[in-house]
């Protein structure tokens, strides 16, 4: 390590000098270290119920479903820098920005029992992921590169649900975060973002006027915001469709549920399995168009078993109603599409 | 974990490619801060030195191995001591130039029979990557994934699910995908319910001196290039050896394949692939199974006691919308196979008829005819060899109108043998 300290000396000055603000986030944000603890960051006050007011809340209209957990996710941008956009709405974040996303279940007493806080740095050279586990008192959460798993039990439509809940390590982050071998962020396409302060809105539009006329992606659970092919494919888009990309880790599927399919066999219509092993289990098409029980998509969505199981991390338990929204969506396919 | 010893060293200068890699994120700082901010993160990505990170079964395996494999920088060994490790998710390594070694495929074992996540045992997604000297027992889904993983050395290693063969077992034991230059090299894999070694969409491959057992399918190159599979054992699966191509993948045109001194004999273990992949479609008692690949050479092997036949060459049956695809098998030559017994048990639609209608057996070699006499494979091997005479390839194989196919008279230059970085080839000397 001695070669290193003249050059991270080098880096404190440099970002000392070039940060008129004090704000602890953007040395923590900067690298090389990772922060051990979350409070290096000071993105809470304490906290994960007492998030900074430096940061900005957002919501997703159809958001990744990970075993019913709740989610406060929120932005943090270096002060005097501006969130942009691109021509697809996806956000461009400034260098030393981070994306911040807490993971919970509701207490008993009300409010949120959070289990994980993970961030994604926009450092010099890229994108870093990480997740922060939240200590039994609540105060800070520790730097968990190599995940673990938390028992946890809630109440879901009445009855309790039990899930082994998984903090995924560093490399999982990767595996769904990745676009051609590097970390990306998936959720930030404005189509798909609410703003519970308009204000946040207000500057993001003002900064990138050509997102306002953007229309707002469907919420997949409200038949007032699209049709049943549009929900079921931006909840295709956001639950899958981070690996299942031309550039994503399923790439090697040639199964592509994320807008860019060319044709039906791509989207999974009529497709053959390739690599899914007893994941198939006796069915011959990932979708078998007018029969949601012959196709191999609804098969793999409705197990937790590992070697089954799709999306293949974060979940232990079976979304039961995202796997209604497309069985709905499959029964509804003419079955001569292919 | 303790770092142990010491092994090379790196020098930490500052990689001037990565510098600019950073200076293009950072514009809006100055110039001279901008330099001393990319040297100072270059370095660092630089290793001082490798060392070795040791790791012991025993309490907390999962998480300390996993951020062993984390930590890990270029140049460092992962070091597994003897014993079980007793694993609760899958593992994974995303850092190129990193070798993971245990004790050996007898006494090193990553057990994943408690396994609650992930596709497969172990992921790697990394370059320049050896693994060796170690097992990977009764993972969930497959057992070693490669994905975009160039350069990589399986070595050594035992992936097995130790409950033999069933229907229930994970699909791939090892499984290189999508990657440059792949060495699978002696390395025993059993059990698998779909292909022990399986080797896809990827390009410079080299499997050899390998055991696959009691696997539906032992070893299967599928839409890959340049590939040679010698030396090796395949026994007791449903079927030996396959070289697959299929639509609707990112890389299809499966070619240059060879297949030489290996011993395929006996794969009579009863299909057990869940229905709907495409290895539940190969009939028990398949030596070599060639579909829909272009220059494919068998030559050298012990072949036989395989129920159906020793060699198969076949096109992809299923309809397909994909314009790139070709279904056909073309240019595959066969010469100076060792043949003993096959073809007693036919185990596809009209295969007990044609084998009752030649005297009780089906030849050793038959290929389905479609396409015509511009696809005839060219067969050197002195025992009987059959076209079904199928019109399409996806015509009725109990329709069959079979004709003998002659020996043929001579044969191409042969393709040149895989020749693959030296580095791959130190690292199992």
């Amino acid at each position: 390590m001695r070669f290193v300290v003249p050059f991270v000396l080098a880096f404190a000055a440099a970002v000392a000098t070039s940060a008129a603000s004090d704000d602890p986030a953007l040395v923590a944000i900067a690298g090389p270290q990772n922060p051990a603890t979350l409070s290096a960051f000071g993105f809470f006050d304490g906290g994960a119920a007492r998030p900074s007011s430096r940061l900005i809340p957002y919501e997703l209209r159809t958001p990744l479903f990970s075993d019913y957990a709740a989610k406060q996710r929120f932005i943090y941008v270096p002060e005097g820098t501006q969130i942009g956009a691109d021509a697809d709405g996806k956000l461009i974040f400034p260098i030393g920005s981070a994306l911040i996303k807490s993971f919970g279940y509701p207490a008993k007493s009300g409010g949120l029992n959070v289990i994980e806080t993970r961030v994604l740095l926009h450092q010099a050279q890229g994108w870093v992921a990480l997740p922060y586990v939240w200590r039994a008192d609540g105060k800070d959460a520790d730097l968990r590169v190599g995940g673990t798993r938390v028992p946890v039990t809630f109440a879901h439509v009445g009855n309790d649900l039990s899930v082994n809940y998984s903090v995924p390590n560093k490399n999982q982050c990767k595996q769904c975060h990745s676009a051609a071998g590097n970390i990306m962020p998936i959720g930030p396409v404005w189509q798909n973002m609410a703003f519970p302060r308009p204000a946040d809105a207000r500057a993001i539009v003002k900064a990138a006027p050509a997102l306002a006329r953007l229309q707002p992606y469907p919420k997949w659970d409200d038949s007032r915001t699209g049709s049943l092919d549009q929900r079921a494919r931006q909840y295709l888009k956001v639950n899958c469709g981070h690996c299942h990309a031309p550039q994503g880790s399923a790439s090697n599927s040639g199964l592509f549920l994320d807008g860019t399919a060319k044709g039906t066999a791509a989207l999974g219509i009529g497709k053959r399995p390739v690599a899914a092993g007893r994941a198939s289990g006796d069915l011959d098409f990932i979708i078998a168009p007018g029969q949601p029980d012959q196709s191999i998509l609804i098969k793999r969505m409705g197990s937790s078993d590992p070697g089954i199981a799709m999306p293949e991390l974060g979940r232990s338990t079976v979304h039961a109603e995202g796997v209604e929204l497309l069985r709905q969506w499959i029964a509804a396919m003419p079955s001569n599409t292919h | 974990m303790r770092k142990l010893a010491l092994i090379g060293n790196w020098a930490a200068t500052p990689n001037l490619a990565c510098i600019y890699h950073s200076l293009r994120h950072v514009a809006p700082m100055r110039i001279r801060e901008l330099l001393f901010v990319g040297a100072a993160f270059c370095a660092l990505v630089q290793p001082a030195s490798a060392k070795t990170i040791a790791v012991s079964p025993g309490e907390g395996a999962q998480e300390r191995l996993q951020e062993a494999l984390i930590a890990a920088e270029p140049g460092d060994v992962v070091e597994l001591a003897a014993g079980r490790f007793k694993l609760s998710d899958g593992l994974s390594l995303d850092v190129n130039k990193v070798t993971v070694k245990g004790q050996g495929g007898s006494v090193t074992i990553l057990d994943f029979s408690g396994q609650q996540g992930a596709g497969e045992g172990l992921l790697v997604t990394s370059d320049d990557v050896v693994l060796k000297d170690f097992a990977v027992e009764n993972s969930k889904g497959d057992g070693i994934k490669s994905k975009g993983a160039d350069r990589i050395v399986y070595h050594k290693l035992r992936v097995e699910w130790t409950g033999g063969p069933l229907a229930t077992n994970g699909a791939y034991g090892i499984y290189p995908v999508e990657s440059k230059d792949v060495l699978i090299d002696s390395v025993f894999v059993r059990g698998a319910s779909d292909a022990g070694i399986y080797v896809g969409q990827s390009r410079n491959i080299v499997v050899r001196h390998s055991t696959a057992v009691e696997n539906v399918a032992g070893i299967e190159i599928e839409n890959s290039f340049d590939a040679d599979v010698h030396d090796n054992i395949a026994t007791r699966n449903t079927g030996g050896v396959l070289v697959f191509d299929l639509p609707n993948l990112p890389q299809m045109g499966g070619h240059n394949v060879r297949i030489f001194d290996n011993i395929i004999v006996n794969n009579m273990t009863p299909n057990f692939a869940p229905k709907g992949n495409i290895v539940a479609n190969v009939p028990t008692g398949t030596g070599v199974m060639v579909m829909a690949n272009r220059r494919v050479e068998i030559f050298d092997n012990v072949i036989g006691e395989n129920g159906t036949t020793n060699i198969m060459i076949v096109g992809y049956r299923f309809p397909f919308q994909d314009p790139k695809y070709d279904p056909l098998p073309r240019e595959v030559s066969i010469w100076d196979n060792q043949h003993s017994r096959a073809g007693w048990d036919p185990k596809f639609r009209g295969g007990t008829e044609i084998a009752a209608a030649m005297g009780g057996s089906f030849p050793a070699i038959f290929w389905d005819g479609a396409g015509g006499s511009e696809y005839i494979p060219i067969i050197q091997d002195d025992v009987p060899a059959l076209s079904l005479g199928l019109k399409d390839v996806a015509a009725d194989t109990a329709m069959a109108q079979p004709a003998p196919l002659a020996r043929a008279t001579s044969r191409p230059a042969g393709l040149p043998a895989i020749v693959l970085p030296e580095a791959m080839e130190a690292a199992v000397r």
